[in-house]
């Protein structure tokens, strides 16, 4: 089957850093793909590579076979790919109701028709369903800039989500946010997104969110892949042991909520 | 829950007051209020700006470039009718914004405000030293015919108040409804986030470039009809002090709603008028000093007073 | 010949003073992300005090070969003076706001600056030739020069060390090297930003009425003359590169230059020209020649 996502041979260069080496990932639709590696190996920077907030100095991007090298980010995003932010970006004068309207109008209506009414009855009711998908409902009309770190995650990944979405990248779902607040907001995330068979490429730290919500992970070091498979297998590979996670995944964490 | 929206009937009954003040009201009373209207189309330009976060301060440019066209139209080209030469100047600004706007809209905040202000030097320098286009001194404008109605017909000093009530008001409301689309929401937008804006799909380049012609519009057809109600243009307009009275103007109204350009427009003449009575040497000063103090004490300009005037109120009315 | 020589010798001339005007700008806001939009008025400040200074030295018949040293003292210190009382007085209580809204804050310093102006000197026009008349002219190529000019060459030459110097050998400027970088990690390194700021906007300020000092004697000081130069210093920050000293230095002789050209060949055009260099550079190079490229981490 032919991949949904495909970088080939990608790398950046910062100067005298490297941030990404040739680069070789394939996705297919459908997959939940966890990203793993130390600060600074490159994680985000794939993720901006692949959504055009930064050029690659060589390789290629592919979605859907077709070539989205180099393509600024509001043309990524009308191809159907969405990313979330390590830092959630906000309108933080806007209460999460208007924030979440922005979004939606804004991914689903093209220029020229701007002109429209911004409180438009179609969009209000797709906002309303958003709110309750990601349980910010209670918050609607709070400012964005004064929520908590975890509905401002929620927050900004609905945002994401406004419009048509095929593959979704999540930077960090879950930095920032209380060690037992983790799985619940996973959880959230993954019913929402997962919900339509949206392709997902998360960036984790907490090797257990990995273990539990990743069929696949991909571990980079040093701009490098240096190892891609199956979740428990990356988990147990030497290097990754040795360079990211320092030790064997042992005992498995099942949340008391995942199936309720 | 949003507040039920009563922008437009305010603005007709503004518009009715204000065109009643034209017949019942001394003179210099009226004079000053349509002045002060016609202005504050300007300022309504640099708040659409600031809204989306963006200050000019050489709002000049398109407010010169709005008076001479009016001035050329009638005394070059013999085009006399205020109606079509609203829409000239408007054209105007569309063109020279479309021009330098490609430049001016990879720019964002200090970047914006020096650049704009550059612009309206340049203008500024080019018709001083340039006889053809009336040099320092520049030259009269004589009073139109309105819409078809000359001036032997109906006196000018009422039919001209009457004419710039009714094309700001239009655009008052324009302005209200632009406010409440999609275009204004994605200025605050952009104001607020960029990169956010950018990965909703909009191009922040093609809003600012689009906010900035509306503004140089609106600011276009303010000096037009202010080249008719003084009967004079000369470079001063595009000045860099003129366009810095804009931004002060919108400061002291805010950007919170449509009507705060016009309520800071009257406000700064009634504060122009006490100084030059008071104080005529220090008039800069006190400009500055209440600049200073709006930044520090009231960001949000005199308008924020009536939204807590109102919230108190519903707060009283739901207890 | 002779054409190229003096606009070469005017060009130059002419870049020393931006030079001087427009190091002290970007100074400022490489340091501290103010732009000074009051860098105008403290320039003017700076050629009344001269202007003052001159007229009361040469009255009291003193040695005029010393008159330099008094005159670019006493602005410098002016120029002092006025920025600490405005760094002290007013830009402390909004550092950390939006740069937009420090922008407006020195746009009404810039306001009341200029009325202050006309309250100490009066609106009548002052002139301080004698400096400039009392060096004579030196031929060079048979073409006469001012000698003063000259002096101006130099005088911007020695700023110019002096500032590389300051920033390059000194424990203090690479302090302010280490701000300009980046504040935050200064900051947690310990450096006392607060005081940074305030020798910042000092010597940027003192640079201003320096500038407004040199320039005095070659020109009439009347009301204003401070607002065209914070456009025109403006212009050539950012078309070195807004905060870059070395841009600034490239600016100024790309700017100067081009404008002794036009003075001679088109006229009309002088001022004109300033502003097109300006616009042809900005559309290759958003931010400049010497652009510090920053990408926002997200």
């Amino acid at each position: 089957m032919k991949p949904l996502l495909e970088t080939r041979g990608v790398t950046k260069r910062f100067g005298a850093v490297v941030a990404a080496e040739k680069v070789n990932v394939q996705v297919r639709e459908g997959e939940v793909v966890g990203i793993i590696g130390a600060n600074g190996a490159g994680k985000t920077t794939f993720v901006n590579i692949i959504t055009g907030y930064v050029k690659p100095t060589s390789g290629r991007v592919l979605f859907d076979g077709q070539d989205i090298t180099g393509l600024p980010p509001r043309k990524v995003i009308r191809k159907g790919i969405c990313r979330s932010f390590q830092i959630p970006q906000l309108f933080p004068d806007l209460t999460v109701e208007e924030n979440l309207l922005v979004a939606c109008t804004l991914l689903n209506r093209p220029f020229g028709k701007l002109l429209r009414p911004f409180h438009d009855g179609k969009f209000i009711e797709r906002v309303e369903e958003a709110l309750e998908k990601f349980h910010i409902k209670d918050y609607r009309h709070e400012p964005a800039g004064t929520l908590p770190q975890g509905v401002k995650k929620l927050l900004d990944i609905a945002m994401a989500m406004m419009g048509k979405t095929r593959l979704i990248l999540l930077d960090e779902p879950t930095s920032g946010v209380a060690i037992d607040e983790k799985f619940p907001l996973m959880d959230t995330i993954v019913r929402s997104v997962g919900r339509n068979g949206t392709t997902t490429i998360f960036i984790e730290h907490d090797m257990e969110v990995v273990e539990h919500y990743a069929e696949r992970v991909i571990a980079f070091y040093d701009g490098k892949v240096i190892a891609d498979g199956e979740t428990s297998r990356v988990l147990r590979n030497e290097d990754v042991v040795s360079f990211i996670t320092g030790s064997i995944p042992t005992a498995r964490r099942e949340p008391a909520d995942a199936d309720s | 829950m949003r507040r039920k929206d009563r922008t437009y009937p305010i603005l007709v009954g503004l518009f009715l007051l204000f065109s009643g003040a034209v017949f019942f009201t001394p003179r210099w009373f009226s004079f000053l209020l349509t002045v002060a209207v016609a202005r504050s189309l300007v300022v309504l330009g640099v708040v659409l700006l600031m809204r989306a976060g963006l200050v000019s301060f050489g709002q000049g440019f398109f407010y010169c470039i709005g008076g001479y066209v009016a001035g050329f139209s009638s005394n070059a080209f013999g085009v006399t009718d205020a109606g079509a030469v609203v829409i000239l100047a408007a054209l105007g600004a569309v063109v020279a914004g479309a021009i330098v706007g490609l430049l001016l809209c990879n720019y964002r905040d200090i970047f914006f405000a020096m650049l704009t202000l550059a612009l309206s030097m340049i203008l500024y320098s080019v018709i001083v030293k340039n006889p053809a286009l009336g040099g320092s001194d520049g030259f009269n404008v004589p009073p139109p015919t309105i819409l078809g109605i000359s001036p032997e017909a109906v006196d000018p000093r009422v039919s001209l108040p009457l004419f710039t009530f009714a094309v700001a008001f239009l655009l008052y409301a324009l302005a209200h409804r632009y406010f409440l689309s999609g275009f204004g929401y994605a200025g605050l937008a952009l104001r607020m986030n960029e990169i956010r804006l950018e990965y909703l799909s909009l191009s922040a380049r093609a809003l600012v470039f689009l906010k900035y012609i509306l503004a140089g519009v609106l600011a276009s057809v303010g000096g037009a009809l202010i080249a008719y109600i003084s009967g004079h243009v000369d470079p001063e307009l595009a000045y860099w002090t003129t366009s810095g009275e804009f931004v002060f103007i919108a400061l002291l109204g805010g950007t919170g709603h449509v009507l705060a350009p016009l309520a800071g427009g009257v406000v700064f003449e009634v504060i122009r008028s006490y100084a030059f009575d008071l104080a005529p040497s220090l008039w800069q000063m006190v400009l500055g000093v209440i600049l200073l103090l709006m930044i520090i004490f009231m960001p949000e300009g005199l308008w924020s007073l009536t939204e807590r005037f109102l919230e108190r109120k519903r707060d009283e009315a739901a207890p | 010949m002779r054409e190229p020589l003096v606009i070469l010798l005017d060009g130059l001339v002419y870049s020393s003073w931006l030079f001087i005007v427009s190091a002290g700008l970007t100074l400022i806001y490489g340091v501290m992300r103010i732009l000074n939009m009051a860098h105008g008025s403290l320039y003017a400040v700076g050629a009344y005090t001269a202007a003052s200074v001159v007229g009361w030295y040469f009255a009291s018949g003193y040695d005029p070969t010393l008159s330099y040293l008094v005159f670019f003292t006493c602005a410098a210190g002016a120029g002092v003076l006025a920025g600490l009382i405005i760094e002290r007085g007013i830009l402390r209580v909004v550092y950390g706001r939006d740069e937009v809204l420090v922008l407006l804050v020195t746009y009404a310093v810039l306001l009341i600056l200029e009325d202050v102006i006309k309250l100490i000197w009066g609106v009548d026009a002052y002139f301080a030739y004698q400096p400039y008349a009392a060096l004579g002219r030196t031929k060079i190529l048979g073409i006469p020069f001012a000698n003063y000019d000259l002096l101006l060459i130099l005088l911007a030459a020695g700023t110019g060390a002096l500032l590389w110097f300051g920033l390059n050998r000194t424990r203090q400027g690479k302090f302010l090297r280490a701000v300009i970088h980046d504040r935050e990690v200064s900051e947690a390194m310990g450096i006392n930003v607060t005081r940074l700021y305030t020798a910042t906007f000092v010597i940027g300020s003192a640079l201003a009425a320096l500038g407004g000092a040199v320039t005095a004697p070659s020109l009439s000081v009347v009301p204003g003359i401070g607002v065209e130069v914070i456009v025109i210093a403006f212009a050539v920050v950012v078309t070195g590169g807004l905060g870059s000293i070395g841009g600034t230095l490239l600016g100024s002789l790309l700017i100067g230059l081009t404008r002794a050209a036009a003075v001679h060949l088109f006229p009309r055009g002088e001022v004109l020209v300033i502003f097109v260099i300006m616009a042809a550079v900005l559309a290759v190079r958003p931010e400049g020649i010497f652009a510090r490229v920053k990408a926002r981490k997200i």
